[in-house]
């Protein structure tokens, strides 16, 4: 339960060693650099160098690796089983990464060839429907039995176009008589007339063109684009083309699938490349002067002697390790037992504890598993998930450490989900019973502690007494972080008054017979309720007195402590929100029965009612479980971030992230 | 009359929750849907947030069949001697559910639908995109809680 100490580093060493050094700290994976500049005052000696460019040559290469697996995947999608994203990364050796490394140009050629091919794919797509407008635009032109581009015949000019309107034959010699009535030897054609547009074709002699030309402008003529093939012919050469784009895209499609087998080369090459960018990135933020470099960044006290003595024996630098000062935003790196880390991921999910806070990893572990546990609350769901996470753990081992501490979290949350299902008698329900019963016709008794249906208050009360410990364990280590930051008066008033405070309130009032009735409890002593009204008495003065006490008006101080002092209803509606441990649970509960009843309901029948038992059984359960194992997860999280965070823990910390090898589909073992 | 009115309150907590939840859930997987055209490794988180306001519909369910349990409509002998005021008395118990779950599902899903926003801009934020509409939810869990006491306290 701590969050490890850290050191501060610097290296110092020649320019020689620079890259031997960066390596050797890349593979310890123990060390986050420090990306900040020389300062201003060390400008003149220092500098950083500028390798933007050969860092991009890598992230360029490596976002062309990625696009080509893109591709890849979708033209020939790989083939994976549901559990795939359990199998974590594949282990690559030295000898087999050198053999890959020494063929990285033809891999990117292969991955140049891949882009080219479905730039051609796209371009063969893209052509499909520009084909398929010049097909709908020859629409109207497909009774004529002339190119468009038909002009006349040695004597005559011939017009063909378009007119935005529906028009006849005579309608259009009206018209044209109207504006050149010196033309008469005309001829038109309608081809084809809608209401949109109208398509004609208009004859006359070769003399009387310009006069024709004249006139149709006046009468909104547009002329067709023009193509030298008759259009029902033209119409056959679009298919043709269209066809032939088909058949260029099934052709590429095909040669993309051949490089299918060349997959786990080009993946490599992503990770390649991005771990020589990532690498040239840290080259170019340190500190550098003519002939030597200066590093600096931090590392887990644990280990910087050893990191210290590698570096000095290995190469000339000189190391420095330093505590960080006052003002450092220093990472943090949480490091717990066996029990507890496996929430690490629900803490880091909300924030890293700040500076000078303590881990709650620990604490929120202990409630974690047995809050989960007491809103699934049955066993055989909580042995179902611990066995299926537990089984799941040991066949990959090769799993990813983040969702071995997910899994492992699940496989505890099982555990107490058991707990709670032995304490409040639910197996699948009611199951044991409802089977009992119907085919067997015995009565099944279970043992349970408290039965949360029928007995719903005592279940609710203990589920406010879960409540108080869980806020009560909150205020212990706000109290605590207070006392380890050496805040004494902290301490006293932000948490030992509210503990007397709100306990003194609750032992007073199982004194009264109005909470003890509604609660259904027996009346405690009377000499408890003095003594806690007397105590809450004390610490609302306290509070009064001190919840302001950063004002210094004492009016402005008192007004806010009293303000502080009404903060108390915040403690009624915490202990309020810890109902949903008793809601859930029975939600659990009564939906199981529901369905164990559905189960039975044609019992009757032999064979099929045992048949139909088994159906809506194993239906029912597994989406009950589904859904209120959703629900628990979700409720688990948000008592501990807003009840019990709230009362102690602000996070806000930066997590620890060392200068590794971060590469998504390998892991490159070391040589030692 | 009074078993006809306990029923409409049994009927009216599955209907109204019910009602929300769908509401809810679906607004919920249209956003989902968006995210996940966009970034289909998303589909877990957006999943479960689009879930959160189903949860009121299943609250209603309970509730019902706790009701129907107790009147005996589900596997007994109905009652249907009952008096108009134990029927009352049924149905008035059963409307903090009905109508809690009915708005807060709606409600929820609002929250929902900004914290899958939220998923899709920042997928490591998701511990706390799940608190928003959790808050939501109190509302009805604490209905569903005075239902149940309420239920189980007519004699």
């Amino acid at each position: 339960m701590a969050v490890l100490p850290m050191k501060r580093i610097a290296v110092c060493g020649m320019k020689k060693d620079r890259k031997a050094v960066l390596e050797l700290i890349q593979r310890s994976q123990a060390v986050e650099i420090d990306t900040a500049g020389p300062g201003e005052a060390y400008q003149d000696v220092f500098s950083q160098t500028d390798v933007s460019a050969s860092s991009q040559i890598f992230q360029k290469n490596a976002a062309a690796a990625t696009k080509a697996l893109e591709i890849l995947n979708s033209a020939a999608p790989e083939k994976t089983s549901l559990f795939s994203f359990l199998e974590g990364r594949q282990a690559v050796s030295v000898e087999e990464y050198e053999k890959r490394v020494a063929k990285r140009d033809s891999i990117m050629k292969d991955v140049n060839e891949i882009l080219r091919l479905d730039k051609e794919l796209q371009e063969a797509k893209a052509d499909i429907p520009r084909i398929e407008t010049q097909i709908e635009a020859l629409g109207p032109w497909m009774d004529l039995d002339v190119p468009l581009s038909f002009k006349g015949t040695k004597r005559t000019a011939a017009f063909i176009g378009t007119f935005p309107e529906e028009i006849t034959e005579e309608s259009v010699l009206l018209r044209l008589a109207e504006l050149i009535p010196e033309v008469d030897k005309l001829d038109v054609n309608l081809i084809r007339s809608t209401p949109e547009i109208s398509s004609v074709m208009i004859i006359c002699m070769k003399d009387d063109a310009d006069a024709l030309d004249n006139a149709l402008r006046h009468m909104n003529f547009s002329r067709p684009p023009v193509s030298d093939e008759v259009p029902s012919k033209q119409k056959d050469l679009y298919n043709g083309e269209i066809s032939a784009a088909l058949k260029r895209m099934d052709e590429t499609r095909e040669e993309l699938v051949t490089y299918a087998e060349k997959r786990e080369d080009i993946k490599f090459a992503v990770d390649y490349f991005n771990m020589r960018a990532d690498k040239y990135q840290v080259l170019g933020s340190l500190t550098q002067s003519r002939r030597t470099f200066l590093l600096k960044g931090y590392v887990p006290e644990e280990v910087s002697a050893a990191i210290e003595a590698e570096l000095t024996s290995k190469y000339d630098v000189c190391v420095e390790i330093s505590d960080p000062a006052e003002n450092d935003n220093v990472p943090v790196l949480l490091r717990n037992n066996a029990f507890s880390s496996p929430v690490e991921g629900v803490i880091e999910s909300y924030s890293m504890p700040g500076k000078g806070e303590i881990d709650p990893t620990m604490p929120v572990a202990c409630f974690y598993y047995f809050m989960f546990g007491m809103m699934l609350s049955d066993f055989a769901y909580g042995a179902l998930m611990a066995i299926a996470t537990f089984v799941l753990i040991k066949k990959f081992k090769n799993m990813e450490p983040g969702m071995k501490k997910t899994m492992t979290m699940f496989c505890y949350c099982g555990l107490g989900t058991m707990l709670s299902g032995v304490l409040f008698g639910s197996y699948f329900g009611d199951a044991p019973a409802v089977i009992a019963k119907t085919f067997f016709g015995k009565d099944l008794k279970i043992w349970c502690w408290i039965d949360p249906l029928n007995e719903s208050m005592k279940m609710l009360v203990l589920s406010f007494a879960i409540g108080l410990i869980h806020l009560f364990t909150g205020l212990i280590l706000n109290c605590y972080g207070a006392i380890k930051a050496k805040q004494y008066k902290d301490a006293v008033y932000d948490s030992i008054f509210w503990i007397m405070l709100v306990g003194g309130l609750i032992l007073y009032g199982l004194t009264t017979d109005v909470v003890t009735g509604m609660l259904g409890l027996s009346t405690i002593m009377s000499g408890f309720g003095i003594f806690g009204a007397v105590c809450a008495v004390i610490a609302s003065v306290g509070i009064i007195l001190t919840g302001g006490r950063e004002s210094k008006n004492w009016f402005k101080r008192t007004l806010k402590g009293a303000y502080a002092l009404y903060g108390v209803t915040g403690y009624l509606s915490d202990i309020l929100s810890y109902s949903r441990l008793l809601a859930l649970g029975l939600a659990t509960s009564v939906i199981s029965s529901v369905f164990n009843s559905m189960g039975s309901m044609v019992a009757g029948t032999p064979v099929v009612g045992v048949l139909f038992f088994i159906i809506v059984f194993l239906i029912g359960h597994a989406l009950n479980l589904a859904i209120n194992a959703l629900g628990a997860y979700v409720h688990t999280n948000r008592l501990q971030f807003v009840e019990f965070f709230g009362k102690f823990y602000n996070g806000g910390g930066k997590k620890f992230q060392p200068f590794a090898v971060n590469t998504k589909y390998f892991k490159f073992k070391e040589e030692n | 009359m009074g078993l006809a009115l306990a029923l409409l309150g049994a009927a009216s907590a599955a209907l109204f929750a019910g009602i929300g939840s769908a509401i809810g859930t679906g607004r919920g997987g249209q956003a989902a849907a968006g995210v996940v055209t966009e970034d289909p490794s998303q589909f877990s988180r957006v999943l479960i947030l689009q879930l959160l306001p189903g949860t009121q519909g299943i609250y209603g369910l309970l509730i019902a069949f706790i009701a129907l349990g107790k009147i005996g409509l589900m596997g007994g002998a109905p009652q249907t001697d009952m008096s108009v005021g134990t029927g009352l008395q049924y149905l008035a118990a059963c409307l903090p559910m009905a109508f809690v779950g009915l708005v807060s599902a709606m409600q929820q899903a609002k929250a929902s639908v900004a914290s899958i926003g939220l998923v899709a801009k920042r997928p490591d934020q998701f511990g706390k995109s799940m608190i928003f509409p959790a808050m939501v939810e109190t509302y009805a869990i604490l209905a569903l809680l005075i239902s149940i006491l309420a239920i189980n306290g007519i004699g």
